[in-house]
């Protein structure tokens, strides 16, 4: 058990590259933070820093209190799941799973137990003689957890643990992981894009964008109070539509004085956030909007059109019985309460 | 799998195509091959005025002469320390070639040259460097204490053989082990590291495992290199000597044709190499096509 400290992380590669200027987050003992933001935002990088697979070219990383820059990835105490698993192709499951301990020359019986204690955790008993080649996609995932849970790490560090599994797997495994870590209590750092994942898993959220933070916060925090345009897109599924609007002392338009809210701003022009699940059928709405094409999912739907006011796209989740059909124009109305404004030019949150 | 097929309208036309490969391959392997099987059952007085039909009393005649089993042997120990030397040279330097990042091609490039170097130039070079009066390499031995000298010690000019015949194919093993290391996931090392491995450990128990079918197939051409392409090394080298220290099959099957003009015994030798390198192959291919069991 321990906390992890990162504390003005740089990272600059080899010819220049600055793939992290220099990044400051705080862990604390059994937390799972989950880093999320599109590729190449130096998440992957920042997690292969803390195992120590990669050069830290400034700050200082510590885990419990004791500072790992110049550590082996040994000698951390840390465990970690590759996305393609990394198994020891010419290995049985067992070895695959005892092989740290042996490095760590834990005595024979040990080792026995503690494999199949975690083997019988992850269901894992009877394969235990099999090559990784002889296992499914989601077993062999469930072998690289059971080798990272064997060593009784202090921190586990998940890198797209989930990203070559198909959708009804990666669920089920999503809440496993879930399960195990609250189980086990063990801090753990989880890089993903996925956003879904990133939400149901993490007790922090850390939303990365060009190697920067843009956020840190608990996943509905996140959601609710985004901090910047990026964030507010990043984060929900369908994503946040944005409409251009004016926020002055007459309160919030869009278009040519359509109102979304009476109460008075002082910011100007706008960029108004309004997320689709936030948007409502009323005929006596203040939007109109053009149904383009239309999305049923069973106990909900998703619609995707225009706002004819302003021209700007939107979608919107409606539960089943409301939506439309294509080609329809439809009013809709959204609670004031739920607008976000944004920063046109900086992309900032302004209330 | 179905693969696409091409079909001809004319009927010559796919004989026509293939005519050359088996034109040269009946030229330069079915019809000396066959007048080697056919020589070894014949007896040819010297001047070659006079042929006899024999039997098999040539191959007969072969195992029960010493001086043919000790080249057979002679030849075991020579391909032994030139696969291993070689392959373990070799080994070496791809798990430092693998390690480095800068200029790595340069480094790559200059390590392959030899291979360039046909086997009597090679072995003129390395006669030179360990010439007893002249060589720089016997001399550094001799400042060492060491008194080199392969026209008189077996020992010396089996060695010198070895080196000659190892240093050459040194860089192709090179080639094979560099590819097979880069292709092992950079992500198992790494899981090896964390897993308290340290460079040694994750060598022996993770690399050089995984290594196993290119440590394989190196084997057998090595040892295919040793048995059947050296001729000229030891023909620019040693000659054989001292006395018959150094005489290989394949250097004795152009001894006692050329210079003991016995060429029912050479083509008898010929034909058991053949068969021995028919062998060899089909081991090959059956594990090649399986690939080694990891």
């Amino acid at each position: 058990m321990a906390d992890i400290t990162l504390n003005h992380i740089r990272k600059v590669y080899p010819g220049g590259v600055e793939a992290i200027p220099g990044l400051s987050v705080d862990i604390e003992d059994g937390e799972l933070c989950v880093l999320v933001g599109p590729s190449g935002c130096g998440k992957s990088t920042l997690l292969r820093m803390v195992a120590g697979l990669e050069e830290v070219t400034g700050g200082e990383i510590s885990i419990g209190g004791r500072k790992v820059n110049d550590l082996e990835p040994a000698d951390r105490d840390i465990a970690m799941v590759f996305q393609n698993y990394a198994l020891y192709p010419h290995m049985s499951v067992y070895e695959n799973m005892a092989y740290g301990l042996k490095n760590q020359g834990t005595p024979k019986a040990e080792i026995r137990e503690r494999v199949n204690e975690a083997a019988g955790i992850l269901g894992l008993a009877d394969f235990l003689e099999r090559k990784p080649r002889q296992l499914s996609g989601g077993q062999r995932q469930r072998v690289a957890m059971g080798r990272a849970i064997v060593r009784k790490p202090q921190v586990f560090l998940f890198d797209e643990p989930l990203s070559n599994l198909d959708a009804k797997l990666r669920m089920k495994t999503r809440v496993e992981i879930r399960d195990l870590q609250q189980r086990l209590k063990t801090t753990a750092i989880y890089v993903t894009h996925d956003q879904s994942e990133a939400m149901t898993l993490a007790d922090k959220l850390v939303v990365m964008n060009a190697g920067r933070i843009e956020q840190v916060g608990p996943p509905i925090a996140l959601y609710e109070r985004p901090a910047t345009k990026f964030v507010a897109e990043f984060i929900g599924s369908p994503p946040m539509n944005f409409i251009p609007g004016h926020a002055g002392a007459d309160g919030v338009t869009i278009g040519e004085g359509v109102k979304l809210d009476d109460r008075p701003h002082q910011h100007g022009e706008v960029s108004v956030g309004i997320r689709p699940e936030h948007l409502v059928r009323d005929t006596a709405g203040p939007l109109s909007v053009d149904v383009r094409v239309v999305e049923r999912l069973g106990a909900s739907g998703n619609v995707y059109g225009w706002v004819e006011q302003t021209g700007s796209e939107l979608v919107a989740s409606l539960t089943d019985a409301t939506l439309p059909q294509p080609g329809e124009t439809m009013r809709m109305s959204v609670d004031p309460a739920m607008l976000h404004l944004f920063d046109r030019e900086t992309g900032d949150r302004l209330d | 799998m179905r693969t696409k097929r091409v079909t001809f309208r004319h009927r010559w036309l796919p004989y026509l195509l293939v005519a050359p490969q088996i034109v040269i391959t009946a030229v330069f392997f079915l019809w000396p091959a066959s007048q080697a099987i056919y020589q070894s059952v014949l007896r040819e007085d010297a001047f070659g005025l006079k042929t006899e039909f024999v039997g098999l009393a040539n191959f007969e005649r072969l195992f029960s002469d010493s001086a043919y089993l000790e080249s057979f042997w002679t030849t075991i120990v020579f391909s032994a320390l030139v696969a291993g030397l070689s392959m373990g040279i070799a080994l070496v330097l791809a798990v430092m070639a693998d390690r480095v990042i800068k200029s790595a091609l340069v480094y790559r490039t200059v390590l392959i040259w030899p291979y360039a170097v046909a086997p009597a130039i090679a072995g003129v070079l390395w006669w030179f460097l360990f010439n007893p009066t002249i060589g720089i390499g016997a001399y550094a031995m001799g400042q060492l204490g060491y008194d080199w000298n392969h026209f008189q010690d077996g020992n010396d000019a089996m060695a010198l053989i070895v080196i000659a015949a190892a240093w050459r194919q040194v860089s192709y093993n090179f080639l094979f082990f560099l590819a097979g290391l880069q292709a092992i996931p950079r992500s198992l090392i790494e899981a090896a590291a964390i897993d308290n491995a340290g460079p040694f450990k994750r060598f022996w128990s993770i690399q050089l495992p995984l290594l196993s079918p290119t440590v394989f197939f190196l084997l057998v051409v090595n040892v295919v290199y040793a048995f059947f392409e050296t001729f000229g090394i030891v023909h620019a080298t040693t000659g054989g000597g001292p006395g018959n220290e150094t005489v290989i099959l394949v250097y004795k099957v152009w001894r006692d044709a050329f210079e003991g003009l016995n060429l029912g015994s050479s083509a008898a030798q010929s034909v058991i190499l053949m068969v021995i390198v028919i062998a060899l192959t089909a081991i090959q291919f059956r594990y090649i096509e399986r690939r080694v069991e990891y």
